[in-house]
C-alpha cells in the first residue's frame, strides 16, 4: 500500500508539473495582456511600467522558473488585476465558499440520487420510473444559468425566506446549491437505476429471497450496495467539480467563490491568477481521484490497487 | 440500517450549517439596520469587484464610483453637479495659463484625524507617476510639467512641476495651457492620499481598518466580491450636505439578479439595468428609470490599408447606409443615442451650449446616396461589387451577444442598401485589440470612453500621433486644427478649431460613429438627489432618502 501511495504522490507531481507547464505555453501564445481593458487603453509607457512591475519583461524561459519556483513554495504570486489581494488570498478566500456550496450541492445529489434512482428501479416502468427519469432529463439538460434564473425568477422573488443572491446566511445558499445539485443528482439516479436494474435480475438476489430475507432487507443490503459502486467511480470528478465552484452558478447567484476566477482570469489575461486557480484544480481533482480509488478498495474488495497484492 | 441512515443525515446536514455558517459570520450590519430604523442607508450595486482602493492604481468605473465617494480632489463636483472647489478653498491661475496656485481650506481632515497639507497632494500625485508604481492612469498627469518624463524613466521626479510652497498652498505648472485642467483635479487619479500612512504602511489600501481617505464617507467593510460598506465621514468638512449615513454596495456582476434584487426593494439604485430591462421600462414610461448621458462613442473602424477602405467615398458609403436610429431603437434598446458626429453630447462649448448642439449633425441617413457615393468609390478604385463580395471582408466585433446584434444589423443593411456582401467574424475581446494593432482587419468594432468632458478627449483620438488612433488617420489640416485647441485656454479660439476639426474628420470618415453611450440607471421613487455628471457614475453622495 505504501509503495502504491508513493507511486501515485510522484506521478501527481508529474501530473502537475505538466499542467504548469501546459498553462503557461497555452497563456503566453493566446494574444492579449493583464492590462487592456475594453474600456480602456493604455499608452506604450504605462504598459512599459507595468510589465516591470510583475517581471513580465523578462525572457518567458526566466518566467516559467520563477513560477515554478514560487508554486513548489505554494506561492501564486500577486493578481496583475487586483492590488487588494494575492493569488493566495483570492483562493483561500474563495475555495471554503465554493467548497461549503459544492458540499451541501453534494449532498442533495448523493442523498436523492440513489434514492431516485432505486425507486425507478423498483417501480420500471411504471409513473414513479417516469418522474424521476424526467427529472434526471432536466438536470442534465438545463443549463444552470437557466435553472438559477429560473429559481431566482419564481421562488425567490415568490418567498422572502429566500434570497435572491448574495452570501452570507445558510439561506443564501439554498437556491444555488440546488441548481449545482442537478446536474450529478440526474447522472447518480441514472447510474442507480441502471446498476439496481441489473443486480436485481441476479440470481443471488433470487437466493436471497428464498432464504426468507424480507424485500427490503434485500434491496438495502445486497442490491443498492452493489448498485452504488459505479457511483463511486464518478464522485472523484464530481466532487473535484463542486467543491471548486461554477462561474455561471457563482455569477448568478452572486457567491464570492473560486468558481468565476476560472473563466475571469483567462479573460483578463490575469496571468499569475490563471496559473494559480489552475494548479490549485488540478491538485484537488488528484487528491480526490486518489481518494476515490482507495475509497473503491475499501467498499469492493475484489479491486486490487496492485497487481497480485493479497 | 434506516436509523443510522436518518442520523447519518442529520449530522451531515448540521455540518453543512456549520460550515456555511462560520465560512461567513452573520451579516452584522443588516441586523444593525434594521435595529435603528433612523439610519440612511443607500444599497446598491458595484457591478464588479474592485481592483484597488488606492486612487493611483485604481483604473475603472468600478472603482471610480466608491473613490468618488470617500476621497476628494481640489476641485469636485456639487449637489448640482457643477465643478467647484473641494479640497481648495480657491486656486489663482498664472497670465500665461500654465500655472496653478490652489490654496487649501482650513479644517480639512483625513478620516484618522490628520490634516490634509498640501504636501500630501504633492506626494500623491508624484507617487502615481513613479515608473515603479505602475499607475494604468498616470497619463492622466502628463498635462504637469515633466511628468511624462519621470513616468516614463527620462526625468527626474524634482522635475514635476508639483510644489507645495507651505501646508496650505500647491503650486502646480503644466506643459502648456490646458483648459480641462480644473476639471482633471475632481478626476480620482488626482485624489491626495495621506503621506505619513502610506509610508508607513505601503498596504493601506487593502484593508478598510487601515485605509484612510478624505472624502464625504469612509470605507468601513470590504468584503471581497460580496460587499463594500461605506459609513459617512464626521471629519468632512462639508457634511452638513451629505443626508445619507451610509451605503452599502453589493458586489453582484450578474445584471439581471441586480434588477431582481431592485425589483424586491433590495436596492434603492441600480446602475447597470439590462438592456431589455431598460426597454421595457421606456414603454411603460417608468418615473424610476433615467437615462444618465455618458462621454462615450461607439464607431466602427475601418481599415484605410485595405482597398476599397482606403477610399473616403466608400467609408461615407458605408456610413450613410446605416440606420442608426433603428439600431438603438431595435437592436440595442439601452437608451443609446444616434451618433451625428464623434462628439457625444453633454459637454459645453464656449457659450456654454452643448457642443453636440452648436456642432450640428455630422452624419446623415441616406440610401440612395450612400449608394451612389459606394459605387463611385468602387470604381475610382477600379474593384466591381463582385470582386468586393468574392474578397472575405468581414465585420470583427469582441464575443458578445450585444456587439453580434449590432454587426448583424449592419451587415443587412449594408446588404440591402449597398448590395454588398460581408461576413462577420468574433474574437475575444484581447484577440480583436491586438488584430486592430496589427492592421489585420478591415471593418472592426471599436468604441471609447472620455475622462474628462472636453471635446479633445474624442478629437484628439485622431490626431496622427495619439497612440490609439488604430485607423491611423493622418491629415496636416486635422492636425493643426488639434493643436490649435490643445495650446490654448481661449474657449473661442479652441472651440472654433475643434468644431472645425470634427467637420473634417466626418468628411474624412476613417471611422464610422454609431451611437453615443448612456448609462441608463434606475432610482426608487423615495430616493432625492442622485444625478449624472456626464464623465462620473451616477453621483449618490449627495442623495437622500425620503420615509
Amino acid at each position: 500500500m505504501s509503495k502504491y501511495i508513493f507511486k501515485r504522490l510522484l506521478l501527481s507531481i508529474i501530473t502537475i508539473w505538466a499542467v504548469i507547464t501546459i498553462t503557461f505555453v497555452l497563456m503566453n501564445t493566446v494574444p492579449g495582456n493583464p492590462f487592456a481593458n475594453e474600456n480602456r487603453r493604455i499608452p506604450e509607457n504605462i504598459y512599459e511600467n507595468l510589465i516591470r512591475k510583475y517581471g513580465l519583461d523578462k525572457p518567458k524561459s526566466e518566467q516559467y522558473i520563477t513560477y515554478l519556483k514560487n508554486i513548489a513554495r505554494f506561492d501564486f504570486g500577486e493578481s496583475m488585476r487586483s492590488d487588494a489581494e494575492t493569488v493566495n488570498e483570492m483562493i483561500n478566500r474563495g475555495f471554503p465558499v465554493s467548497a461549503a456550496l459544492g458540499f451541501e450541492a453534494l449532498l442533495i445529489s448523493l442523498i436523492f440520487g440513489p434514492i431516485l434512482g432505486t425507486i425507478a428501479a423498483l417501480y420500471q416502468n411504471k409513473t414513479p420510473d417516469y418522474i424521476s427519469m424526467i427529472i434526471s432529463i432536466i438536470g442534465v439538460s438545463v443549463p444552470g444559468f437557466l435553472m438559477g434564473t429560473f429559481l431566482i425568477q419564481f421562488i425567490a422573488t415568490k418567498f422572502d425566506w429566500v434570497p435572491i443572491g448574495g452570501w452570507g446566511e445558510f439561506r443564501h445558499t439554498i437556491l444555488p446549491s440546488i441548481t449545482l445539485a442537478m446536474m450529478p443528482l440526474a447522472q447518480i439516479s441514472r447510474l442507480m437505476r441502471s446498476g439496481m436494474l441489473e443486480i436485481l435480475n441476479q440470481d443471488y438476489l433470487k437466493t436471497a429471497g428464498s432464504k426468507g430475507l424480507t424485500k427490503s432487507v434485500i434491496i438495502m443490503k445486497h442490491a443498492v450496495r452493489n448498485a452504488i459502486l459505479p457511483i463511486i467511480s464518478i464522485l472523484g470528478t464530481t466532487i473535484s467539480n463542486l467543491l471548486a465552484g461554477s462561474f455561471v452558478v457563482e455569477k448568478i447567484f452572486g457567491i464570492p467563490g473560486i468558481g468565476m476566477f476560472f473563466v475571469n482570469s483567462v479573460f483578463n489575461r490575469d496571468y499569475t491568477l490563471i496559473m494559480g486557480v489552475t494548479v490549485f484544480y488540478a491538485i484537488v481533482l488528484i487528491t480526490m481521484m486518489f481518494l476515490v480509488d482507495i475509497a473503491y478498495t475499501l467498499i469492493d474488495p475484489r479491486i486490487r490497487l496492485i497487481k497480485g497484492g493479497h | 440500517m434506516k436509523k443510522k441512515l436518518v442520523s447519518f443525515v442529520v449530522v451531515l446536514l448540521a455540518l453543512v450549517m456549520i460550515v456555511t455558517g462560520c465560512s461567513s459570520p452573520a451579516d452584522k450590519t443588516g441586523g444593525k439596520n434594521t435595529e435603528s430604523p433612523k439610519k440612511k442607508i443607500l444599497r446598491a450595486n458595484n457591478g464588479s469587484e474592485p481592483g484597488s482602493l488606492d486612487p493611483a492604481l485604481a483604473q475603472g468605473t468600478h472603482e471610480s464610483w466608491i473613490l468618488e465617494n470617500i476621497f476628494e480632489g481640489l476641485m469636485t463636483f456639487n449637489e448640482n453637479g457643477e465643478l467647484v472647489e473641494g479640497m481648495a478653498e480657491n486656486y489663482k491661475i498664472s497670465e500665461d495659463e500654465i500655472t496653478y496656485t490652489f490654496t487649501l481650506r482650513d479644517g480639512i481632515t483625513w478620516t484618522n484625524g490628520d490634516p490634509v497639507t498640501a504636501e500630501d497632494f504633492e506626494y500623491s500625485w508624484k507617487r502615481v507617476l513613479a515608473p515603479e508604481t505602475a499607475s494604468g492612469y498616470a497619463s492622466i498627469l502628463y498635462c504637469i510639467k515633466g511628468a511624462e518624463a519621470y513616468n516614463t524613466g527620462k526625468g527626474s521626479v524634482d522635475d514635476v512641476s508639483v510644489t507645495a510652497l507651505d501646508e496650505k498652498t500647491l503650486e502646480i505648472t503644466l506643459e502648456i495651457p490646458t483648459a480641462y485642467f480644473l476639471e482633471l483635479t475632481a478626476f480620482y487619479t488626482y485624489f491626495p492620499i495621506n503621506k505619513n500612512v502610506v509610508e508607513e504602511n505601503p498596504d493601506w489600501a487593502k484593508d478598510p481598518a487601515t485605509h484612510v481617505s478624505n472624502g464625504p464617507f469612509k470605507l468601513v467593510e470590504w468584503k471581497h466580491n460580496n460587499k463594500i460598506v461605506l459609513e459617512k465621514n464626521e471629519h468632512y468638512y462639508n457634511k452638513k450636505k451629505i443626508k445619507l449615513d451610509g451605503i452599502d454596495l453589493d458586489i453582484l456582476e450578474d445584471q439581471n439578479t441586480a434588477w431582481q434584487k431592485y425589483r424586491g426593494e433590495e436596492y434603492d439604485l441600480l446602475i447597470d439595468v439590462p438592456a431589455s430591462v431598460v426597454d421595457q421600462l421606456k414603454q411603460t414610461g417608468s418615473p424610476e428609470l433615467e437615462i444618465g448621458l455618458q462621454v462615450g462613442t461607439y464607431y466602427y473602424n475601418i481599415n484605410p490599408d485595405v482597398r476599397p477602405f482606403n477610399n473616403a467615398k466608400v467609408r461615407k458609403g458605408l456610413s450613410m447606409a446605416i440606420d442608426r436610429e433603428m439600431i438603438v431603437e431595435q437592436v440595442t434598446q439601452g437608451g443609446q443615442i444616434p451618433a451625428v458626429g464623434v462628439v457625444p453630447p453633454g459637454m459645453e462649448d464656449e457659450n456654454g451650449n452643448d457642443f453636440r448642439k452648436s456642432t450640428g449633425d455630422l452624419i446623415e441617413y441616406n440610401t440612395e446616396e450612400a449608394k451612389k457615393l459606394f459605387d463611385e468609390g468602387l470604381t475610382e478604385e477600379g474593384m466591381a461589387i463582385e470582386k468586393f463580395n468574392n474578397s472575405n471582408f468581414v465585420i470583427l466585433y469582441n464575443t458578445a451577444e450585444s456587439q453580434r446584434k449590432i454587426a448583424e444589423a449592419i451587415q443587412e443593411m449594408w446588404r440591402e442598401v449597398l448590395g454588398i456582401k460581408i461576413g462577420l467574424e468574433n474574437v475575444d475581446f484581447q484577440t480583436k485589440l491586438k488584430r486592430e494593432q496589427s492592421g489585420d482587419y478591415q471593418v472592426s468594432r471599436s468604441g471609447w470612453m472620455g475622462d474628462f468632458m472636453d471635446p479633445i478627449t474624442f478629437l484628439g483620438l485622431w490626431w496622427s500621433e495619439c497612440a490609439f488612433n488604430d485607423v491611423k488617420y493622418n491629415n496636416p489640416e486635422y492636425d493643426a486644427l488639434i493643436k490649435e485647441a490643445k495650446s490654448t485656454n481661449d474657449q473661442n479660439v479652441r472651440m472654433a478649431a475643434m468644431k472645425k476639426a470634427e467637420a473634417i474628420l466626418m468628411k474624412d470618415m476613417p471611422v464610422i460613429p454609431i451611437y453615443f453611450y448612456t448609462q441608463p440607471f434606475t432610482v426608487k421613487s423615495n430616493v432625492s438627489g442622485v444625478f449624472k455628471v456626464p464623465v462620473r457614475y451616477p453621483t449618490i453622495t449627495y442623495a437622500d432618502i425620503i420615509e
